[in-house]
């Protein structure tokens, strides 16, 4: 392979440090109008009046559509269901006069500028009648209650049921601990803001109207299929392209209601429409939801955990049952024959959380692994000794299954050495840099290794290049590089006459990009395709008159340097370019669908795992905590590229950082309404909070998960971050921080 | 459900629906002529366009992007008479006779200007958004003349939020950059 | 952010022509706040004067040994300014210490007095607020108040119904250097020009908490004028803040020192983040004054500058913040 495994510079790179890269709002046409969103107030209850009157007199002003005028839409909820939608009874843009969250929107303003409609939104008046609302988990963790069930679970497996008796377990273990764990709500917050531009095309075929849809979205055929469900459009009525996307970490995985209004609004109007939220408006869907957490381990004296329970509570809207896999994961770490797994939801009047990078992953695993921390300094064990000892060689929670593959063992002692963890010292408050505590702390992460159906077209263009798609996105993770280098690996051609495209709908259907199977989903799709014309090139040439390859099997041949050649005599060639004037001067294309083999891959549990170690320096008096360094030892299969796969750790360790110390939706539960909804005080890491960040790969091969051995990397860099910058924290200062963010007030008090 | 948090008496006094009056006339669009990349450019804007949405709105120069329209996250950086500033908080008619960078006048003919082949090699990027304001920062940060070391790049780098957390590899890039 | 005209006179009469003619017209600096209130519905002028152009800028020594701050210099342009880097060094950490480079670059000298508070409630409309909307209460009592005042707030005003109750920190980190250099604000107006003490020039909530300073209507700041005395030798800013850097602070200390050995022979201790202005006490700086540079005297300091704050729940953590703050300024300021 030339390519796969090298660090080839992004094929996007151009692009992007030069501006031309166009995002979701950036696609500007003759004649655009410019929807701004008018957000309600208060977090439940009855609009009882809106006076759109004043806006509608701004000259400029097109019209303001509230729930009263808005244009009918489909009637069920089913209509409205994207395909990530959890089960419930989606939330609708202007369906009537009900309030569910704080933030919902009320009104559309649309107007022949931005900043006409901007004004005018500050003109419409809302008037409510108030009903009492529910926003506190805390204050309703008696209201927990086990979710549905639904297509969710397929990817989001509920708890195994209890195995043993981890109570008993836990009374007789001569050493135990129990944590109880408070994670605030999150944002995601992707730099772009949510925005769609609707081209409204004209009417086309028999009349029908058509839509160019630039949605942000992790999946542009969802959007396509809420919006036809929605407005009962046919498929060759609208498109949705998205061809870079300012990134998304879960917040693209359903359409989000900018692009509802934006569409209503071209369709009624007959206009083109381009609708952005604002920062403020993008604390008013999905979150990472509030949860609460208890875990409780017991061990015998040599270290071996003989009980564990984790039970977590999230929190939900009032219309949609999200959920996450929170608890699940201790029981992949950690084979306990005593063990009780837990998770509910309390519904709240919120909106319906969303995946957010990590989802659940991230939540659980501080909870366990600080757990084990505060259990490996009661049993006086080196922390990475405690997770050796009780290292699980399989998955219990699908039913004892094997690994297919877990090199976490070698995660421990490449980290570890890099680290310089055989220095520490375990005693808590030993050791001091000028007036400032260090501390060193690890733990252990573990991710999903999914490989989904998909589907990609290749196409030997008239010039000889080949040219791949498929309807996937790239939100910032390599996907358009990846996916080039492995076009051309398969087809042995030079990566400069390679292009993939993305994010159309007018291309092969792949599901959206998230939890981390992009990489395995499209590159087994990708790899499938380029195979699949090399196979029909083949053909082309052995039907070829006076074809050197008359006598040959496809076996027989490999693709090379541009060239098509005989394995046993390399210098029986063809080039690529060749078979286009074997096809009659057109170019040769293929559309092929990738499915994993589910006899082979569901033996087995398939996962990445790693390991953190971090360094903080506490000052204890005034409670700041720095990470100076951190190491994070992955074993994620193969590397499809290093340079990028870096970039992914490392945004994925500064998220750890960042949901540590940083992140936290504070909400007023007085209002139900989040208060520090902007960039200023919805903190998130600045260049200046980053230090020193080392990422290791470490080799790993499994044939099992996919073709490629690929395993994904989106999320498994967060993961084992804030556990171990927890424990690290309180290795500096003796204090067991539970709760999250650790923000310099915890530290102090 | 049972309701457990009560309306607090300050929501009785709650802010009442604007009280502004009428809508007020529309402000007159006025020709204003600045330099952007290096070309005389005359837009017809009103005084309430900002200096951002003038570039993005006006003139189709979509690479200095929104991230926050707030002076909050860096992403809308350019530079006005050589310094780094955040146009989402400046009105485009204040500008009339200055010379505007964005990141599309970075290169040349002769190429990539050097920091944004630095981003490249240094991969210092992945979902793009924050990148054009974090290389015109950056080339801001560099007429500055204050940064030489990584912990000075480090500081004088964060007034441009990387959600995707490139950091480290910002840094390099824009060290590699400087010792040039 | 509503329909507004635009003027930008060539001199400071017609600048303030403009105001007298159009009591809704405001000035314009760098705009970094004013653009950011007016994109939120909070600030509505009909007309903005646009002050960038007038005869206000540079920096200049005057005869007496003090430093002249031109109204319209950038916060940028002061820090990195070469007489105010040696003269003052305390002034150049502290505006390093604020905002981000793009904001410095654009944000100046005058229009910083004018920066209005980050307060939650303030900020978002739907609120009850009585800075932005007099009579309206204060959500911030009783919600979520991390980083509101714990100084300068009356007991008497902790009901959040009360019409004139406030909690709202001013935010600008400049403005507590400039408390503890003493600085004086020139401003000019309808009645001839006058100096305020830097002190006088940010007020208390009091019963107006909508009024965050006391210039008057029509007045324009021309200079902020820095006395001789610079504390070059002994001095520092500390921040503290949720994150490193581009946050407003929780709490802030400027100190300037002068000492003589070991013995602090005057002393000036600013808090930022505090209160409705930035937060001085004469008598706690006096409890330092012929004292040795010791622990035990700093937390004399701290604990006596400190009396009488007052928590309001989330920020009540600040009180004690503040103390620890106090004593590791002088600390690094007489190391």
């Amino acid at each position: 392979m030339t390519y796969i495994g090298q660090p080839v510079k992004r094929v996007d790179g151009y692009d992007k440090v030069t501006g031309k890269a166009k995002y979701a709002a950036e696609f500007n046409v003759p004649g655009l109008t410019y929807g701004y969103v008018v957000s309600g107030t208060i977090a439940k209850g009855k609009i009882t009046r809106i006076d759109s009157s004043r806006a509608l007199a701004v000259p400029g002003v097109i019209q303001v559509f509230t729930h009263e005028n808005r244009p009918h839409t489909a009637w069920f909820d089913i209509n409205y269901k994207d395909l990530d939608a959890p089960p419930g009874s989606p939330f609708r843009p202007l369906h009537d006069a009900q309030i569910k969250y704080s933030g919902q929107p009320v009104a559309l303003v649309v107007a022949e500028t931005f900043e006409v409609a901007r004004y005018a939104a500050s003109l419409v008046v809302v008037e409510y009648n108030e009903e009492a609302h529910e926003t506190s988990l805390e204050a309703n963790l008696d209201e927990a209650r086990d979710p549905k069930s639904g297509m969710a679970d397929l990817l989001k497996p509920k708890p195994p049921k209890p195995r043993g008796h981890a109570d008993k377990a836990l009374a007789a273990a001569p050493v135990s601990v129990q944590t109880h764990h408070v994670h605030g709500p999150q944002h995601h917050n992707p730099m772009e803001m949510f925005g769609t531009t609707v081209v409204y095309d004209g009417e086309q075929k028999k009349g029908k109207p058509h839509f160019t849809i630039y949605d942000k979205t992790q999946g542009a055929p969802s959007s396509q299929l809420y919006v036809k469900q929605i407005f009962g459009f046919s498929s060759d009525q609208v498109r949705v392209i998205s061809p870079y996307v300012g990134g998304g970490f879960g917040s693209g995985l359903r359409p989000q209601y900018q692009l509802f209004l934006a569409v209503m609004a071209a369709k009624e109007l007959k206009r083109s429409v381009r609708v952005t939220l604002t920062r403020q408006q993008m604390f008013t869907f999905g979150h990472r939801p509030e949860t609460v957490q208890d875990v409780a381990l017991g061990a015998s004296a040599d270290g071996t955990i003989t009980a564990l329970k984790h039970r977590a509570v999230g929190a939900t809207s009032q219309f949609e049952d999200y959920t996450e896999v929170v608890v699940n994961w201790s029981g992949m770490l950690y084979d306990v024959p005593d063990t009780t797994l837990e998770y509910q939801i309390t519904p709240l009047d919120l909106y319906s959380p969303l995946d957010m990078r990590a989802p659940g992953g991230v939540t659980g695993d501080h909870a366990i692994e600080t757990a084990m921390d505060a259990l490996a300094y009661e049993l006086k064990m080196d922390p990475v000794e405690l997770r050796l000892k009780n290292y699980s060689e399989k998955d219990w929670t699908v039913g004892d299954k094997p690994y297919s593959s877990k090199e976490l063992r070698e995660c421990f002692r490449q980290g570890a050495e890099r680290f310089g963890w055989e220095n520490r010292n375990p005693e808590p408050r030993a050791t001091k840099r000028g007036n400032v505590l260090v501390g060193w702390g690890m733990a252990t992460g573990i991710w999903d290794a999914n490989t989904l159906p998909a589907r990609a077209e290749a196409v030997l263009t008239v010039n000889g290049k080949l040219r791949v798609s498929s309807a996937t996105a790239d939100i910032g993770t390599g996907t358009y590089t990846i996916m080039t280098q492995i076009a051309a690996d398969t087809l042995g051609m030079p990566i400069d006459d390679v292009i993939f495209k993305l994010g159309d709908t007018d291309m092969p259907l792949a599901p959206f990009q998230g939890g981390s199977f992009t990489a395995a989903t499209i590159g087994s799709a990708v790899k499938q395709v380029c195979t699949d014309l090399g196979k029909k090139l083949f053909k082309l040439a052995q039907k070829s008159k006076g074809s050197p390859f008359y006598d040959a099997d496809y076996d027989e041949v490999r693709f090379a340097d541009g060239h098509m050649r005989l394995k046993k005599d390399p210098s029986v060639t063809m080039p690529l370019i060749d078979m286009v004037a074997l096809n009659g001067g057109r170019s040769v294309s293929e559309t092929s669908t990738s499915i994993v083999n589910p006899l082979k891959t569901s033996n087995y549990s398939r996962h990445t795992h790693s390991a953190a170690f971090v360094e903080v320096e506490v000052d204890e008096d005034l409670g700041t905590v720095t990470v100076t360094r951190a190491v994070s030892a992955i074993a994620a299969g193969r590397i499809l590229n290093p340079r990028t796969a870096r970039s992914q750790i490392i945004g994925g360790m500064v998220w750890g950082i960042s949901s540590a110390l940083q992140e936290d939706s504070k909400m007023d539960h007085r209002y139900g309404r989040f208060m520090n909804h902007n960039l200023a005080e919805y903190h998130v890491p600045v260049n200046a909070d980053i230090h020193d960040l080392d990422v290791i790969f470490v080799e790993e091969h499994d044939e099992i998960v996919n073709p490629l051995g690929v395993k994904g990397l989106g999320e498994i860099g967060l993961v084992a971050m804030p556990a171990a910058i927890a424990n690290a924290v309180w290795h500096a200062t003796g204090k067991r921080i539970y709760d999250l963010p650790i923000t310099l007030d915890r530290v102090l008090y | 459900m049972s309701v457990k948090t009560l309306t607090p008496p300050a929501v009785q006094l709650a802010a009442k629906a604007d009280t502004r009056g009428p809508a007020r006339p529309m402000p007159k669009p006025g020709m204003v002529t600045f330099r952007i990349n290096g070309e005389s450019k005359t837009l017809s804007i009103a005084p309430w366009t900002t200096l951002l949405d003038a570039l993005r709105e006006y003139a189709n120069l979509t690479g200095t992007k929104k991230g926050c329209d707030h002076g909050q996250c860096g992403a809308c950086t350019v530079l006005v008479n050589g310094t780094r500033i955040n146009s989402c908080l400046t009105l485009a008619v204040m500008h009339d006779d200055h010379e505007i960078t964005t990141i599309e006048g970075l290169a040349n003919e002769g190429g990539l200007h050097p920091l944004q082949t630095a981003f490249i090699n240094h991969d210092a990027f992945q979902c793009g958004y924050c990148t054009p304001g974090q290389i015109c920062s950056a080339v801001g940060l560099m007429n500055e003349g204050q940064a030489k070391t990584e912990a000075d790049v480090r500081e004088l780098m964060s007034g441009n939020i990387c959600r995707c957390g490139a950091y480290p590899h910002i840094v390099d890039a824009v060290m590699e950059a400087i010792k040039k | 952010m509503n329909p507004f005209t635009y003027a930008r006179p060539d001199s400071v009469d017609k600048a303030l022509g403009e105001l007298r003619t159009n009591p809704t017209a405001k000035f314009i600096g760098g705009g970094t706040n004013l653009i950011d209130l007016m994109k939120e519905n909070i600030e509505h002028p009909t007309r903005l004067v646009d002050v960038n152009r007038l005869p206000l800028g540079g920096i200049s020594e005057l005869p007496d040994g003090r430093l002249r701050l031109g109204a319209t210099v950038t916060n940028a342009e002061t820090a990195y300014n070469e007489l105010v880097k040696t003269r003052y060094p305390l002034l150049s950490q502290t505006i390093l210490a604020g905002a981000s480079p793009q904001l410095r670059n654009m944000a100046t000298n005058g229009g910083n007095l004018f920066q209005r508070t980050r307060c939650y409630y303030f900020y978002d409309t739907s609120m009850p607020c009585n800075k932005r909307q007099p009579g309206s209460g204060c959500a911030a009592i009783g919600g979520y108040n991390r980083i509101h005042a714990i100084l300068g707030t009356t007991s008497g005003n902790a009901d959040a119904t009360s019409p004139t109750a406030c909690i709202a920190t001013y935010p600008s980190d400049m403005a507590v250097a400039l408390a503890a250099l003493e600085a004086v604000v020139q401003v000019t107006g309808p009645n001839g020009e006058r100096s305020i003490n830097f002190a006088d020039f940010h007020r208390l909530p009091g019963n107006e908490p909508q009024r965050d300073n006391t210039l008057e209507a029509n007045e324009i700041v021309k200079s902020i004028d820095l006395p001789a005395k610079g504390f070059t030798e002994n001095h520092t800013y500390l921040k503290l803040r949720d994150r490193s850097s581009y946050a407003f602070a929780l709490v802030s200390v400027a100190v300037g020192l002068e000492m003589a050995g070991n013995t602090i022979t005057d002393a000036r201790i600013a808090l930022g983040g505090v209160a409705h202005k930035p937060w001085r006490k004469p008598e706690a700086e006096q409890l330092l004054v012929g004292k040795a540079a010791t622990p035990e005297n700093f937390q004399l300091a701290a604990d006596n500058l400190l009396a009488g704050a007052i928590g309001y729940g989330h920020n009540t953590f600040k009180i004690d913040l503040a103390k620890r703050a106090i004593v590791r300024a002088l600390g690094e300021a007489t190391n």
